[in-house]
């Protein structure tokens, strides 16, 4: 028959674009190992606990480097800090101002102030890092292919390069980076940072706090999202069942 | 009482105001009483749901303009601050980011079952053309939208889009300078792709207006493709296609939700949420889902004149579908010889879509002119030809009395569609 010899061939198409895809797949960068994530799924909710933790490895760690140029630190309620917490995490920051006597002067930090950066801008972090800055942390997680899985595998992805492998002046080999040379060099290392809660500090332990961190930075609303979200797809699932029993009854007076 | 329109309405106010303007009238006509096939499919309903798109797209699009900066060096956090900071900002703009997506799909499928059933053919070619102008300005609109967040797909977008302009000969150039009013996409690109992204979407509502029009002259086609004979044929759009919409309507809005509320980023690219940096081109540059098979079309010559033709060539030529197609019969249904060829297409189109997410290597490339091919020879080639060589199955004779003879008087296999009641399919 025409017309299943014509399905079957469209299948094939389709079957061999498939093939290509996994085989374009197989370069060299290894496949993200897939982490399991509190906040994954349409259940997920956020690990207050852990993003906490990983706040404090972004304070103590990152923030030396990173901006996160989207976020107040009254945004940290978010994650379940007090406001008396929140103020004294500000506070601890001294900003550049302009005084009233219009000489520059310093002043502490307040909830409604965006995070401070390690810079004044781009060009003054290029420098310091011979002309390649650090990306802003706000939304880096959404920025990258593989998201959160992604971040975990970089910061726990380095290794001793392969034998042969020519690494440029400079460069760090990461098993998980595109072309694995980075310029960030590893960033945590075992009991970096004395975790309040005596949680042990292991690279791979801080590493998942800080992107559990680093996810709700990028997606502050997702818990609120997916608890609109059930009542809304509820919501409009009993609608649909009944306006289906309305429709069919409306219709049987039809012939 | 000459002058004043004979209103039927019973509530006073209501009558006076309709004696003098008849909009009541015309809505009771219309939408009311408006004789439509009793014999529709789901495939009808979307004709409506692209009208609550668009209603949807322009709500959420007046909100987010009022809090959206349409200057490069704010653009990018203006849109995070709507995310963050405005109350239920992330959610008038994950409703329409994905909204862009949502209405899309709806207005694939109406495209198609018009393609199926021959919705095209006399006498409704109007009909059809002014639907291909509105696939046409909503193209416009959407990719002006989505140089808006000014990510780096964004802005490399707008680059590569604009570009295709210079491959006109001689002025080329010039347009593309004028396009972007300056000699690069920059602030000037922006500003006037905010005001032309909110000037179309009012725009595309004149032209609905028209394809509406339209379709109430002609009145809609159905799945047997026949003109209703009588009355026994149809039944009064309200309410019996109300409810068969709003039932339509809560599926697609439980699964519209469901992306919203769930996956909104899912058919995004991570690219966008990086600000757009001008010197840093990303690695690939990637079109929306939703044009990646006219992006396939585009590479799918090496020369870029040539894939430029072929690009706008694939949307044009659908203006001209209502004379390529030579077959007296309008649905699908009823040619044999045709019909496979439909899926055929759809198959091409979507091989399209994949080729368009890919590098054009390897057996992409091959794909991918194999897929164009097929797309002009289905137009071109196959539509003037099946429609002469041929021979349609017998029509129903009427919407009301579908069969031909009386089960079991023999005969050859009656087409599936035409054996079952209106209400099977309902």
């Amino acid at each position: 028959m025409t017309r299943r010899a014509v399905i079957s061939a469209a299948l094939a198409a389709l079957l061999a674009a498939g093939v290509a895809t996994a085989a374009r797949a197989q370069d060299e960068t290894p496949k993200l190992p897939r982490e399991r994530w509190s906040f994954s799924g349409p259940f997920g909710a956020l690990d207050l606990a852990a993003a906490q933790r990983g706040f404090q490895v972004y304070n103590d760690v990152c923030a030396a480097c990173h901006s996160m140029n989207l976020l107040h630190y009254r945004d940290l309620s978010g994650i379940g800090l007090t406001e008396e917490q929140i103020k004294a995490v500000a506070a601890s920051k001294t900003y550049d101002i302009i005084g009233d006597d219009g000489q520059p002067t310093t002043r502490p930090g307040t909830p409604a102030d965006v995070f401070k950066a390690p810079y004044p801008n781009e060009k003054a972090a290029a420098a310091s890092f011979g002309g390649s800055y650090p990306p802003d942390q706000s939304v880096l997680v959404n920025a990258r292919e593989g998201g959160p899985d992604y971040i975990y595998a970089i910061l726990t992805g380095y290794t001793d390069p392969p034998p042969g492998f020519k690494l440029a002046e400079g460069l760090y080999y990461n098993e998980y980076f595109p072309g694995h040379q980075i310029h960030m060099p590893q960033p945590l290392h075992d009991d970096q940072v004395t975790y309040a809660d005596g949680t042990k500090a292991t690279v791979d332990q801080m590493s998942h706090d800080l992107t559990t961190f680093l996810y709700w930075t990028a997606n502050p609303e997702e818990v609120q999202r997916k608890q609109i979200g059930w009542r809304m797809v509820l919501f409009f699932g009993m609608m649909a069942g009944l306006t289906y029993a309305w429709k069919r009854q409306m219709w049987s007076g039809l012939h | 009482m000459i002058g004043l329109h004979k209103s039927t309405m019973k509530n006073p106010v209501i009558r006076w105001i309709d004696s003098r303007m008849p909009i009541f009238s015309m809505m009771q006509n219309e939408y009311g009483a408006f004789p439509t096939p009793r014999n529709f499919n789901y495939f009808w309903n979307f004709g409506a749901l692209a009208m609550v798109m668009l209603m949807i797209m322009i709500i959420t699009g007046v909100l987010l303009a009022m809090n959206y900066t349409p200057r490069a060096d704010l653009a990018f956090d203006s849109v995070q601050r709507i995310m963050r900071d405005v109350n239920y900002g992330w959610m008038i703009r994950y409703i329409h980011q994905n909204g862009g997506s949502m209405f899309f799909i709806v207005v694939y499928i109406h495209i198609f079952r018009g393609l199926d059933y021959g919705s095209y053919k006399y006498p409704r070619e109007l009909l059809w053309m002014t639907g291909v102008i509105l696939l046409l300005v909503m193209m416009a609109t959407a990719f002006m939208g989505y140089v808006l967040p000014w990510g780096q797909m964004s802005y490399w977008g707008a680059t590569v889009i604009t570009n295709l302009f210079s491959a006109i000969p001689l002025v080329g150039q010039s347009i593309v300078t004028w396009l972007w009013g300056g000699f690069s996409v920059d602030n000037p690109t922006l500003q006037r792709f905010f005001s032309l992204h909110y000037l179309l979407p009012f725009i595309i509502v004149g032209v609905v207006f028209l394809h509406v029009v339209a379709l109430h002259i002609t009145g809609s086609n159905n799945p047997l493709g026949i003109e209703p004979k009588g009355p026994q044929d149809t039944i009064p759009f309200h309410p019996y296609y109300t409810i068969k919409d709003s039932f339509g309507l809560c599926v697609f809005l439980t699964l519209y939700a469901a992306i919203v509320f769930f996956a909104p980023n899912y058919l995004g690219d991570p690219n966008n949420f990086i600000p757009a940096n001008p010197l840093q081109t990303p690695a690939d540059i990637v079109p929306e889902w939703y044009f990646l098979p006219f992006y396939a079309i585009l590479r799918s010559v090496p020369d870029k004149l040539g894939g430029v033709v072929l690009m706008f060539g694939s949307i044009l030529v659908l203006f001209v579908i209502p004379w390529l197609d030579t077959s007296p019969v309008r649905s699908a249904r009823f040619r044999p010889l045709y019909r496979p060829f439909i899926f055929v297409l759809v198959a091409s189109v979507i091989v399209l879509g994949m080729v368009g997410a890919h590098h054009p290597e390897g057996i992409w490339v091959i794909l991918g002119r194999v897929g164009t091919a097929y797309y002009f020879l289905h137009f071109l080639v196959i539509m003037p030809l099946f429609g002469v060589i041929e021979r349609p199955l017998p029509l129903p004779e009427s919407i009301s009395r579908p069969v031909l003879r009386p089960p079991g008087a023999g005969g050859g296999p009656l087409p599936g569609g035409a054996t079952a009641k209106p209400m099977d399919k309902a």
